[in-house]
């Protein structure tokens, strides 16, 4: 059954053809029918959102729109014309602009070259100047500040999604697709970026958000379209007729799994309080610095302690240091100054595979970019936990690789179709629960997950969530390094507060509200503001 | 009116389509190197036949003597896959090859006595050769790993530094009374060959197969087995694949990529002394038609996988022999050129299809 409903919240009135339609449009990969006659609108000036789980079909939907994909068989009428968009130029050529989950920018380039890349009217001259300026007035107008002659490349996950919006923005998108695009904005980010989009809206361009989160649909879109594997469920649902349970059930399909998701996002699910018996903290920085890669200071005099059995959340804006405090105390990253130890004993000099096998485990924020071999088989990727082992055998037991490898998979619930599948293939939520699989079973003293839920849908987020806490609950400390607000205030007993490179503030779970992180992310503290004025 | 094909991305492609895709190139290659051949005035299946009776089907000799062109092809092209997996490009394999060449010669002429018994000599040799290359090329590897120097720069560059070393050697200390070339080895540090047993069985005489090409054989075997068995194996992957999260897995790349890189020089370095000791019998200027460079072509035609290695390094090892038979010489680079064109090129296929959509007005 589909729920439809006209659509009535569009600012636009009624009998204009919509923007952007989609019938019964189908795509199969290989063995998967990823969509399945699934249909869409949407209406200038409107913004809609596509719901689903991971797997649903709705980036596949949408990269079909965006000229990326060619469905099998369906209808895409634009302004109600049919038309057929056989590459994503043709798309852009018709004011189509799409912004993929995983970014599609070339690192070498600068910001401003990346924007101007398959611009509609390419310049022969690229005439930097101007092009600079023009480039920072529209992030300024839209309240999505670049820096244009920065390289992508040393660009935080943040920062680049900017680059994303402003680059389908700069070709003239009147239809923009976001995927995820909230994933990557830090909470404060959130209220600007909806107000642009609101903006963008009001001018005459409809929009398309692709996202998991029921709160910021409610909060950000006109009207609501659902998918559940491959099939619209419902289909242009006013926002006014729905709330989060009844989206909840619609997205699931059922229920009790529905329930399921609810008390994963809200139950507290705090571990014990840590143990303070033991002498010393799991992990200590004292008055760590570290260069970024622009060659600021991204860390700057950091103190930070993880004590067994506790998760300590860092908040931040995201590109205040977050990325850099991982790499360094995984060894990434080399510290300008200051120490860092690990169970009492220091490693501030030791390679990665030393502190690795020490007991450190790391859930990197760019997963695909650090955390697997994409082309390498799901094996290869669990057998990469060896390295760290400090007498890793030289010759493979590939037997018992594949048995334990079995029993991780299954016990991760790390879905597949075989272990000698590229990981590469794998739905972001099953990556993701791949390299925390590898990461726990080498038992680590310290976890570091930065951003362990980014993009992920509500069942694997629950299931990466419920993982950290137990982990925490036998006794591992968890830095939690993550710009959800929320997880931190759900996961964390005390939350560090990262802004340029410093530490902010600390704040208990007790005394943590949202607004006091909010402030301390913006470097709105009484004596921080004495200190260096902003 | 708009162009009627469109390209759409291919799922995952199994392994007899993929092979059915490159069988298809080289039949490709072969057609456009017959037209070159048609271009130039000669009968191209005149000369395919010269070429394949003088390389594979024409008995014994033809065998031998591609089975002998294939060796240090195999080793080299060994050599540069391995490199190549963990995107490395080792594009100096001919230094590497021609630095063994001149270490198994000083150990065979000069730093042995003559008297050393056989399987000692050959062993030493070896030895000497896989340290020498292996060493030449674990400098660029050192300097990647702790400069950031790039490496096909390097290797390249050492290329250079070989050729003048061997001639340095060739035409000064080691030259004999004049002549740029070593005094012939003496039969101790000789390879076995097929032909030493015509004595006893007559059917031999004239073979100059040579236990190289075992050797060569057993070489991919070993890289073969040790790239699916070995934590080495799975680092060179990992790092070829992704070497942030190498890295960030504990692998130290810069150690992996030294090591890699001088058991790649390592493979090229045996290439010149199994050539030295099977072949040419002595040091001389210009004695490698450029094996370390063509091994380049070979790798990269195998996917870099070492059993397909030695099969194309058989197919490129018969290009050279068979190619003697034809006129103009350049005919045996041309068809290989020919073939890397076609067959790199047709990688294209394995990951995108060709859809027709008919001649239809846009819009």
């Amino acid at each position: 059954m589909i729920v439809t409903s006209p659509a009535h919240a569009s600012p636009v009135p009624g009998a204009v053809a919509p923007a952007v339609e989609l019938c019964g449009i189908s795509k199969r990969f290989g063995e998967t029918l990823a969509l399945d006659g699934a249909s869409f609108a949407v209406q200038r000036g409107q913004i809609a959102a596509l719901l689903g789980e991971n797997g649903a079909g709705k980036t596949t939907l949408m990269q079909i729109l965006a000229g990326v994909q060619a469905a099998d068989s369906g209808e895409l009428r634009l302004a109600g014309q049919r038309v057929e968009l056989a590459s994503p130029r043709q798309a852009i050529a018709r004011g189509v602009g799409m912004v993929h989950q995983h970014f599609q920018l070339v690192p070498t380039l600068t910001v401003a070259e990346n924007i101007l890349l398959g611009a509609p009217r390419p310049r022969f001259l690229l005439g930097r100047q101007p092009l600079h300026v023009e480039i920072a007035a529209l992030g300024q107008r839209l309240q999505l500040p670049v820096d244009p002659a920065a390289r992508v490349a040393e660009l935080s996950v943040g920062e680049r999604q900017r680059v994303e919006l402003l680059k389908a923005l700069w070709r003239g998108a009147r239809v923009l697709i976001l995927d995820e695009p909230t994933a990557v904005l830090g909470p404060l980010e959130l209220g600007p970026f909806f107000r642009a989009l609101r903006a963008l809206a009001a001018s005459g361009t409809a929009v398309v958000l692709i996202t998991h989160k029921l709160t910021e649909v409610l909060a950000a879109a006109d009207v609501v379209t659902v998918l559940r594997r491959g099939r619209t469920v419902a289909r242009d649902l006013p926002i006014a007729s729905v709330d989060g349970d009844r989206l909840g059930r619609l997205i699931l399909g059922s229920e009790e799994t529905a329930a399921a998701t609810g008390e994963a996002a809200a139950a507290p699910m705090t571990p014990p309080a840590p143990a303070l018996a033991a002498s010393a903290p799991l992990l200590r920085l004292r008055r760590v610095s570290a260069i970024g890669q622009r060659g600021e200071r991204a860390l700057d005099d950091v103190d930070l302690e993880v004590w067994a059995g506790e998760i300590v959340g860092v908040a931040g804006v995201s590109g205040n240091g977050q990325r850099e405090l991982a790499q360094v105390i995984v060894g990434l990253r080399p510290a300008l100054a200051g120490r860092i130890a690990l169970a009492g004993q220091e490693i501030t000099r030791l390679p990665v595979r030393e502190r690795l096998a020490r007991g450190l485990g790391y859930v990197p924020e760019d997963r695909l970019g650090d955390g697997i071999a994409p082309a390498l088989s799901v094996q290869h990727n669990l057998a990469l936990g060896l390295f760290r082992q400090p007498r890793a055998p030289w010759l493979l037991p590939w037997r018992a690789l594949a048995q334990r490898s079995a029993e991780l998979v299954a016990e991760h619930d790390v879905r597949l179709q075989s272990l000698a599948q590229a990981a590469g293939q794998l739905s972001g939520g099953n990556v993701q629960k791949l390299i925390l699989a590898r990461e726990i079973d080498a038992r680590p003293r310290l976890l570091i997950a930065a951003q362990p839920t980014r993009g992920l849908d509500l069942g694997a987020t629950a299931a990466v969530r419920e993982r950290l806490c137990r982990l925490a609950a036998g006794g591992c400390g968890v830095l939690l390094i993550s710009e959800d607000l929320d997880e931190i205030l759900a996961l964390a007993q005390r939350v560090v507060v990262l802004f340029r490179g410093r530490v902010a503030g600390t704040i208990d779970r007790a005394a943590a509200s949202a607004e006091a992180i909010g402030k301390l992310m913006l470097g709105r503290t009484a004596d921080l503001a004495a200190a260096e004025p902003v | 009116m708009r162009w009627p094909l469109r390209i759409v991305p291919r799922h995952a492609l199994g392994r007899w389509p993929r092979a059915g895709i490159a069988l298809a190139a080289i039949a490709l290659a072969l057609l456009l190197g017959a037209l070159f051949l048609w271009a130039a005035g000669i009968d191209p299946v005149a000369a395919y036949a010269a070429i394949g009776r003088a390389a594979f089907w024409g008995g014994a000799y033809a065998l031998s003597d591609t089975a002998v062109k294939a060796t240090p092809l195999i080793l080299c092209g060994l050599g540069c896959a391995l490199a190549f997996r963990m995107r490395l490009w080792n594009v100096g394999a001919e230094g590497q090859l021609l630095l063994g060449a001149w270490a198994a010669s000083g150990v065979a002429s000069f730093w042995l006595p003559a008297a050393t018994p056989r399987p000692l000599m050959l062993a030493a040799m070896a030895l000497a050769a896989l340290l020498a290359g292996g060493s030449y090329a674990a400098l660029a590897g050192w300097l990647k790993a702790r400069l950031n120097v790039s490496e096909i720069l390097s290797t390249l560059m050492l290329v250079y530094v070989a050729t003048h070393f061997n001639n340095f050697w060739i035409f000064g200390p080691w030259s004999q009374s004049g002549f740029p070339l070593t005094p012939q080895f003496p039969p101790a540090a000789q390879l076995w060959r097929l032909s030493d047993a015509a004595a006893q069985v007559p059917a031999l005489g004239g073979i100059g197969l040579h236990a190289g090409f075992a050797l060569a054989l057993l070489t991919a075997a070993i890289c073969w087995w040790s790239l699916r068995q070995t934590r080495l194996g799975l680092a060179i992957d990992a790092v070829g694949d992704n070497a942030a999260t190498a890295r960030s897995v504990g692998i130290d790349v810069g150690r992996t990529t030294v090591l890699v890189l001088a058991l790649s020089g390592a493979c090229a370095g045996l290439a010149g002394m199994v050539e030295v000791s099977g072949v040419v019998l002595r040091l001389q200027e210009r004695f490698s038609p450029g094996y370390g460079f063509t091994a380049i072509i070979v790798a990269w035609l195998a996917r870099l996988h070492p059993a397909l290695v030695v099969v194309v390094a058989l197919l490129f090892g018969g290009l050279l022999v068979g190619c003697r038979e034809v006129q103009p010489a350049g005919i045996a680079m041309l068809l290989q050129g020919t073939l890397l064109f076609v067959v790199v090129g047709s990688e294209f296929f394995v990951r995108y299809r060709l859809r027709w959509c008919g001649w239809r007005a846009h819009e």
